[in-house]
């Protein structure tokens, strides 16, 4: 009882990381019509300037306690980079899927050397200290860091904020406007190009806030960049590209599957989230929530 | 005013002009690396017959990719397979000679490709893009983690196969440089021609209307689903193939063949060189190796500057090396302007 607690826990916690970064995908496809390659990438930048921005609030002598803030935060601030690399994206928008997927695959090349570069090639690591900072609580007799069930907490909170941006302010409105008709929003008035900057720069931050929000339980290391992508792909499969409810449902299967395939057969736990992604592709194409019309 | 002069009959001047999607630039590329041996370094030949196994899966890619206008991100699974046979069958089994593992890989290709290719062609732009990557993906983890099967990560090593049913009694570095790179431009050639034939012919023709306009060429009594399926089976025996030439190269298969950064580098060079013309792509994976080796040299951040390249060339030349200068001859041309 106690194990499959901390499975499902652990599968949880996995699914609330893959949430954001699939989300940021999610959002960016849905509206540019674009398939982001580079969303790992993201991810990875998020995690090492995670580590990174916490080294520096400990020498300025933040306590420990307010590091989890100190986390979003730089999240959020290195996610800004989606503005600039958008400007790159503008001009080949409109030549089809396959120049802007490679744009954003020259970004993968790029970012790898960045990464080492900056942070030389060995993973990098926080200190255990940061992760065990909130504690750990016993529920069912399990010890389970209380920082998992922040993270989880934190991508709960995200979810709803951004549910509530899109459907209730009017940026949201417009940004959901221009995932159904770019052409005739901008018709009607509205700076495409801005509302696309906007887009890309929050799919950007999501990637980095998720990246910086597992860095604590983690390491960043390089090939983070290129594993994620392929387990966010198998969740906007699952769930349907450009669809955010997908992204919550794509990421709960496959952090959930993962989580109980890699205690039961460790062998098969990407076999078997691709396996589900093939069976999803050929019974249901457009996946759990995608419209029909893709 | 363009349209009349567009319609205006090839003068004289004009049928001079080089077609660069034309059989000549593969053939004098063929002759190109058949006399290098002669004048360039061991190390530079060296350098070159990775190239050919490229060239070869590129071949195949292009017809997919450039004559269909299907962007598989997964064509590294054929490249895959290409390799774990040569590797299975000389190092595990101890069948050494080379046609014969040639014929097994394209038999285990087109076994793979038919089922795979049944599925994935149902779809085209990015939906058809995931599902090829995801049935790579589902390849590499089954080579990662049945490591009693396949080695793992550390991978399986290739014997040095029989050409012709010859054995070559001279060191490594020799027999890459020396038989083994005549016999791979052989059949690099031939396979070259047999891919001019296929895209000069009427089903080439069709493949290039499904790539313009698929609703119309259905329209016209094209059957779209053949055309992309017979298009996906054959790049994908050209891809073990091309695979089974690179991993006797590298004289290692590992799961890295078939990740899929390693298709992303497929499209690159096929990007670079020019899609859609017969040769582009093998100059895109010749300026791809010789730009990398020699930035290596100078500096170990060469991921960077190939990625800088790539995003300079999505946004300034999409059509590739091939299209600029297919742009400026036809510059050249009378009757344009």
């Amino acid at each position: 009882m106690t194990s499959v607690f901390i499975i499902l826990l652990g599968g949880v916690f996995h699914a609330a990381v893959l949430f954001l970064v699939a989300a940021g995908l999610q959002l960016v496809f849905g509206v540019q019509k674009i398939l982001n390659l580079a969303c790992g990438a993201f991810y990875a930048l998020g995690a090492y300037f995670g580590i990174t921005a916490v080294s520096v609030a400990a020498a300025l002598g933040l306590p420990t306690a307010l590091f989890l803030p100190v986390l979003i935060l730089s999240g959020i601030v290195i996610g800004l980079i989606g503005a600039p690399l958008e400007r790159l994206l503008r001009p080949v928008y409109r030549r089809g899927v396959v120049y802007p997927l490679l744009m954003t695959f020259g970004f993968v090349l790029m970012f790898h050397d960045v990464f080492r570069y900056f942070w030389g090639s060995r993973p990098q690591t926080m200190s255990i200290i940061y992760y065990l900072a909130y504690g750990t609580i016993e529920p069912l007799g399990a010890q389970v860091p209380v920082y998992n069930l922040l993270v989880i907490l934190a991508s709960v909170v995200i979810a709803i904020g951004l549910g509530g941006f899109l459907q209730r302010t009017k940026t949201g409105r417009i940004i959901r406007a221009t995932a159904e008709n770019r052409d005739m929003t901008e018709g009607l008035g509205v700076n495409v190009g801005r509302i696309f900057t906007i887009v890309f720069t929050v799919g950007c931050m999501l990637g980095t806030v998720g990246g910086a929000l597992v860095v604590p339980s983690s390491v960043a290391a390089l090939p983070m960049a290129i594993k994620l992508v392929i387990d966010a792909f198998a969740v906007v499969v699952i769930g349907g590209l450009g669809s955010m409810r997908g992204a919550l449902a794509g990421a709960l299967v496959v952090g959930l599957v993962q989580a109980v395939v890699t205690v039961v057969m460790p062998e098969v736990t990407m076999l078997s989230i691709y396996l589900i992604v093939i069976a999803v592709l050929i019974l249901r194409p457009v996946g759990l929530f995608g419209k029909e019309s893709i | 005013m363009n349209v009349r002069a567009r319609g205006a009959p090839a003068s004289s001047f004009r049928s001079l002009l080089p077609n660069l999607g034309g059989l000549w630039l593969f053939i004098i590329l063929i002759a190109g690396m058949a006399a290098l041996p002669t004048f360039v370094s061991t190390y530079t030949v060296l350098l070159v017959v990775p190239i050919i196994g490229y060239g070869v899966a590129l071949l195949g890619f292009n017809l997919l990719f450039g004559y269909t206008g299907m962007l598989s991100f997964g064509h590294a699974l054929f490249l895959a397979i290409g390799g774990y046979t040569v590797a299975a069958m000389t190092s595990r089994l101890g069948m050494l000679n080379f046609e014969m593992i040639l014929v097994v890989a394209v038999a285990l290709s087109v076994l793979i490709a038919i089922p795979v290719g049944a599925l994935c062609v149902r779809y085209s732009g990015i939906f058809f893009a995931f599902l090829t990557l995801a049935f790579s993906m589902l390849f590499y983890s089954f080579l990662f983690k049945f490591y009693y099967i396949t080695g793992g990560n550390q991978g399986m090593s290739v014997s040095r196969p029989l050409l012709l049913g010859r054995e070559f009694d001279v060191g490594q570095t020799a027999f890459l440089t020396g038989p083994f790179y005549y016999y791979a431009l052989v059949v690099f050639a031939v396979l070259g021609i047999v891919m001019w034939r296929i895209v000069e012919s009427p089903f080439g023709l069709h493949m290039r209307a499904v790539r313009e306009n698929p609703d119309k060429a259905a329209y016209v009594g094209v059957n779209v689903y053949r055309v992309r399926f017979a298009a996906f089976i054959i790049s994908a025996i050209y891809g073990a193939i091309g695979g089974a030439v690179l991993s006797t190269t590298v004289g290692l298969a590992s799961p890295e063949l078939a990740i899929w950064t390693h298709s992303g580098k497929l499209v690159f060079m096929t990007v670079l060189g020019g899609s859609g013309f017969l040769a582009g792509p093998v100059i895109g994976a010749f300026i791809f190796a010789f730009l990398q080796n020699s930035v290596m040299t100078v500096t170990g951040y060469w991921r960077f500057l190939m990625g800088a390249i790539l995003v300079i060339l999505v946004l300034f030349a999409p059509g590739g090396i091939t299209g600029i200068v297919n742009k400026l001859v036809a510059r050249w041309r009378p009757g344009r302007r």
